[in-house]
């Protein structure tokens, strides 16, 4: 590489290089002096802020958690309150040895092993300077036995907590859900800094769906501790935000009307307004204890109510898939009106039983004798099978499948819960892709009274009852009326975008199965007619779920049949009539017939809603 | 000049006597290595406190101290202009060193630093903050100053690429470092004030789509948190409230030697090397930290004297800059403690508990004293 030598001017040069470390010099002095004055202004100017009482004390900076939003019912009722209680904690950094103090403790106050588990694994998670919860709820006399050695035991701590309490325990359980101490899997999606200061987190149901509002922000103060972590003063502090206060659509007392309508039965009742959606009453029984859960169930506990053949921890109301039975037959009647393919007038003969064109199978009527001449309207209020075993012929499985949609079937409603199921509504495509078979005729029939593949959870009966009580207006069912903030008390009302109705259905034909749902409880031969004696219209419609099938020729004999393998008892209903304030839906495991047992279910709830409670 | 003579008189005047003679002998200069020791035992001490009276610790780090001032004495015998002759071979290979733990290197602490030689485990990218300003300097020494367009554009691709290869580790206090470290070498030569100019508005109309598409989510936590410590006291803002309470506790004089009570207990282990300025000001209060920052000061003058008075160009560029870069080090973590800079993670020079970066700041000082007494005119 060739260079051009060029005579360096070393005067000149060595003036640029001395301009350039003075002005550098310059620089550094400046820096220097921002430096400087800073350190005055933190060690001379702020001395006092930060200076501490004694030498031995210091100052500490800790999280002040929020306190969780309350939970209403629609007229004011507590159903999930902060009651305050007495806990252990240790704050780590305090602590000379570890071990040797849990020892003295447990000589103290009564600690578990599963307590010991939760502590340590807490303590990894947690910085030094944050207290770890040891024990929860301690007694007056445990506090007391704490409080007289306290002074020999740096780092224990005993904490006034605010405690989550469920005044409605089990009839609530499975809507409102439980608070839990947070876990490995929660930190991971947690806020860490948020939740700095806080314990428990919700698990389940709205308590957790709702989280977000009801946890509120934290608060921090700056404090002047002595050697043992006793607060002297505060030297500067952030208020926390409370959690915001939820006003849920259920009603306390219909709530419990409803699980007393169940008795004995497992099952689930699910109760709207139709006009907006509001959530009047959700039930699954059996329910649980959600307190037990709050600080910690017991290993043992829990293992009971996972092993209880009742599945007590299963939320029958959303996740529950149960065949519709007859309570379709409403929906097809409607369908069949629309597609031309019946009229009211139109009657078809019922033998006791059905059979395609061209073949042997028999499907049967639950009438063994047959219903005789039967027109729609007979057809939906005596619960004629062989009637829409020919119905669901003509219209075919696909239009099926197409006019259900849109009352919600096979699609999960949108509820503000963690969890729900779609049910299933079969369809050729359906079956094509699940299955990897073709659809056979005959499962066009069994559709046609709500059993074969065809899937509905309670509430997706009830929102379909809904969309015919306002006559094809469609809701969002909904828990929560309104989010509101304690402090400021702004309110806020969960918005939703409106659904399609279903608006291709004429007036009149509307009116025809309503009121074919009416006879249902009107007439003398009404499957429903046990309700006629209501003060109120009713319409509704019974079903009867097949667990499980019986040959053809074989009589159904409920008495000689085991009771896990008795038919489901459903009903579906909305009063009054022309005003439906209430729609509802009622499902009894193995409750044998929906006439007999479902519907008169379905009274005591709408009987607590109408009459007990003055509009 | 005419202060200019005044220096070479003084250093002339000290040549004389038999102490001064032996230390000349061994390449060492006087006033730069008291106050490097005075410096190196103060961080003794307040190691002590720091790390709760561990006299391990301070043993170990005391070892290093040892180790490093060998080292400096044994740069200090290399004449510069030998290391003029070696630049380039240092600076290749320091820049292969650095592609070498991008592509192989051992991950420590969720960065890729280290290369495991074996024996010892090295940091390249410490041998660049002294690699690329002898670089930069060697590029610069033959031509005229101040430099044209061409050499600068070869400077800052000398400058951006080990810089960018560090950034990429990620290891954001030791890119600034090298960065700052060409910077100075260029500025010394005698950059052009427009050109700095420029450059300075092209950086803040940078910073927009840099904070938005290259910082990392705690990069930006950080520079936030710094701004305003307040918004987050539990989380990434729990540092610098607790070093600043620290620091103000201390007031004029300080709690005394080992009576620090913040100091002790609330850091975090990787933090109580970097934040150690908060227990040395708690201890010795705004006296103290202005002697310490003294020092310090007395050591950058030392170093910019020696740059003036250097004889060839190279020389002068290097001694400069890396003076400059050492005043950087202090200021980033002084300011990093009392809360004016974002917590970068750049450890105090000489006193924070840690060894490599010890080793590369001793061997820079060794070329400061090599510059300083292997010059051939001494007389007046």
């Amino acid at each position: 590489m060739s260079r051009t030598i060029t005579l360096k001017d070393h005067t000149s040069e060595t003036q640029l290089l001395t301009g350039r470390v003075i002005a550098a010099l310059v620089f550094v002095a400046l820096l220097l002096g921002v430096v400087i004055s800073r350190l005055v202004f933190l060690q001379v100017i702020s001395h006092e802020h930060y200076t501490t009482r004694s030498n031995d004390n210091r100052v500490k900076l800790i999280p002040t958690p929020p306190t969780r939003g309350l939970i209403y019912d629609r007229n004011g009722a507590l159903l999930a309150e902060n009651l305050p209680a007495y806990q252990l904690e240790i704050t780590p950094e305090q602590v000379v040895e570890m071990d040797g103090l849990l020892e003295k403790l447990q000589q103290l106050v009564t600690i578990s092993q599963e307590d010991l588990g939760r502590f340590r694994s807490h303590l990894e998670n947690k910085r030094i300077f944050e207290s770890v919860p040891l024990r929860f709820r301690l007694s007056d006399e445990e506090v007391a036995r704490l409080a007289a050695v306290r002074h020999r035991l740096p780092g224990v701590n005993i904490v006034a907590r605010l405690s989550r309490h469920y005044p409605r325990g089990k009839e609530f359980s499975h809507v409102i859900g439980y608070v839990g101490r947070i876990d490995k899997r929660d930190r991971r999606r947690l806020d860490e800094t948020n939740y700095a200061g806080t314990l428990h987190t919700g698990k389940i149901g709205i308590e957790k769906f709702y989280e977000g509002a009801l946890h509120g922000q934290v608060g921090h103060r700056q404090v002047e501790t002595n050697a043992q972590g006793r607060v002297l003063r505060t030297l500067q502090e952030t208020q926390p935000k409370p959690g915001k206060n939820l006003h849920l659509t259920l009603d306390a007392e219909l709530q419990r009307a409803a699980m007393e309508a169940l008795g004995e039965f497992s099952g689930a009742i699910v109760a709207l307004d139709p006009r907006d959606g509001a959530v009047l009453a959700l039930v699954s029984k059996p329910g649980y204890e959600p307190n037990a859960f709050v600080n910690g169930i017991s290993f043992e506990q829990y293992r009971a109510l996972q092993r209880h053949p009742e599945q007590p921890l299963y939320n029958r109301a959303l996740l529950g898939q149960y065949p519709p039975g007859s309570t379709l037959k409403p929906f097809l009647g409607l369908a069949g009106l629309e597609y031309g393919v019946t009229d009211p007038q139109r009657e078809q003969f019922c033998p006791g039983f059905y059979r395609l064109p061209n073949e042997e199978r028999k499907f049967r009527d639950w009438k063994r004798r047959g219903h005789g001449h039967m027109n729609l309207d007979e057809a939906i209020t005596q619960s004629c099978d062989v009637y829409f075993y020919d119905l669901a012929r003509r219209l075919t499985i696909d239009r099926i499948h197409a006019f259900l949609s849109r009352f919600g079937f096979g699609r999960q409603t949108g509820i503000d819960m963690t969890a729900e199921n779609r049910g299933l509504l079969p369809s050729r495509a359906w079956k094509r892709k699940a299955r990897g078979m073709v659809w056979f005729p005959g499962e066009t029939l069994n559709t046609g009274i709500g059993q074969g593949y065809t899937l509905a959870t309670p509430i997706q009966l009830a929102v379909a009852t809904a969309t015919l009580a306002s006559r094809g207006e469609r809701i969002r069912p909904h828990l929560v009326e309104r989010v509101q903030s304690p402090t400021s008390r702004q309110e806020a009302a969960p918005t939703e975008e409106a659904l399609p109705p279903v608006d291709t259905v004429s007036e009149a034909n509307w009116q025809r199965i309503i009121e074919a749902m009416s006879h249902v409880v009107s007439s003398p031969r009404g499957t429903g007619w046990r309700l006629r004696d209501a003060p109120y219209t009713i319409a509704g419609k019974t079903g009867t779920a097949q667990v499980f099938g019986i040959a053809q020729e074989e009589e159904y004999e409920e008495e000689d049949v085991a009771r896990e393998l008795r038919d489901h008892a459903l009903f579906i209903a909305f009063a009054p009539v022309e005003e439906p304030t209430i729609a509802l839906a009622v499902v009894v495991e193995n409750g044998g017939s929906g006439g007999s047992v479902a519907a008169p279910i379905a009274r005591q709830v709408m009987d607590q809603y109408l009459l007990e409670e003055a509009q | 000049m005419a202060w200019h003579g005044v220096l070479d008189t003084a250093t002339a005047g000290q040549a004389r006597t038999m102490w001064h003679r032996l230390f000349h002998r061994l390449h060492l200069d006087v006033p730069l290595l008291l106050a490097l020791a005075g410096v190196g035992i103060a961080g003794l001490f307040v190691l002590y406190s720091a790390s709760g009276e561990d006299i391990n610790q301070v043993a170990r780090q005391a070892a290093r101290l040892g180790a490093s001032f060998v080292a400096m004495l044994v740069v200090a015998q290399v004449a510069p202009q030998t290391m003029r002759r070696w630049t380039v071979a240092i600076f290749v290979v320091g820049i292969s060193f650095l592609l070498a733990v991008l592509i192989v290197g051992e991950t420590g602490k969720g960065a890729q630093r280290w290369l495991d030689l074996g024996l010892v485990r090295f940091q390249p990218s410490e041998l660049m903050k002294i690699a690329v300003p002898m670089m930069i300097a060697w590029q610069l020494a033959d031509r005229t100053l101040p430099p044209r367009a061409g050499q600068l554009l070869i400077s800052a691709v000398l400058i951006g690429v080990p810089v960018l290869l560090v950034a990429r580790q990620p290891d954001l206090g030791t890119a600034l470092l090298i960065a700052s470290a060409g910077f100075f070498a260029l500025f010394l030569a005698g950059l052009r004030w427009r050109i700095l100019g420029g450059a300075l508005v092209s950086l803040l109309v940078m910073a927009y789509p840099v904070w938005r598409y290259l910082l990392h989510d705690y990069q930006r936590d950080r520079v936030l948190t710094f701004l305003n410590a307040e918004r987050d006291p539990l989380g990434a803002g729990y540092h610098i409230i607790q070093s600043k309470i620290a620091v103000g506790s201390g007031g004029l004089y300080g709690k005394g030697w080992l009576n620090g009570t913040q100091s002790q207990l609330d850091f975090l282990p990787e933090r109580h090397t970097d934040f150690i300025f908060a227990v040395y000001s708690e201890e010795f209060g705004l006296m103290g930290a202005l002697l310490l920052l003294g020092l310090f000061v007395f050591i950058i003058v030392r170093g910019l004297i020696i740059a003036v008075q250097a004889q060839d160009t190279y020389s002068r560029l290097l001694a400069g800059s890396l003076s400059l870069t050492f005043f950087v080090y202090v200021f980033v973590n002084v300011g990093m403690v009392i809360g004016l800079v974002p917590v970068v993670g750049l450890p105090l020079p000489l006193i924070s508990y840690g060894g490599t970066s010890m080793m590369t700041l001793m061997a820079g000082f060794g070329i400061l004293m090599s510059i300083h007494t292997h010059r051939k005119l001494l007389s007046p």
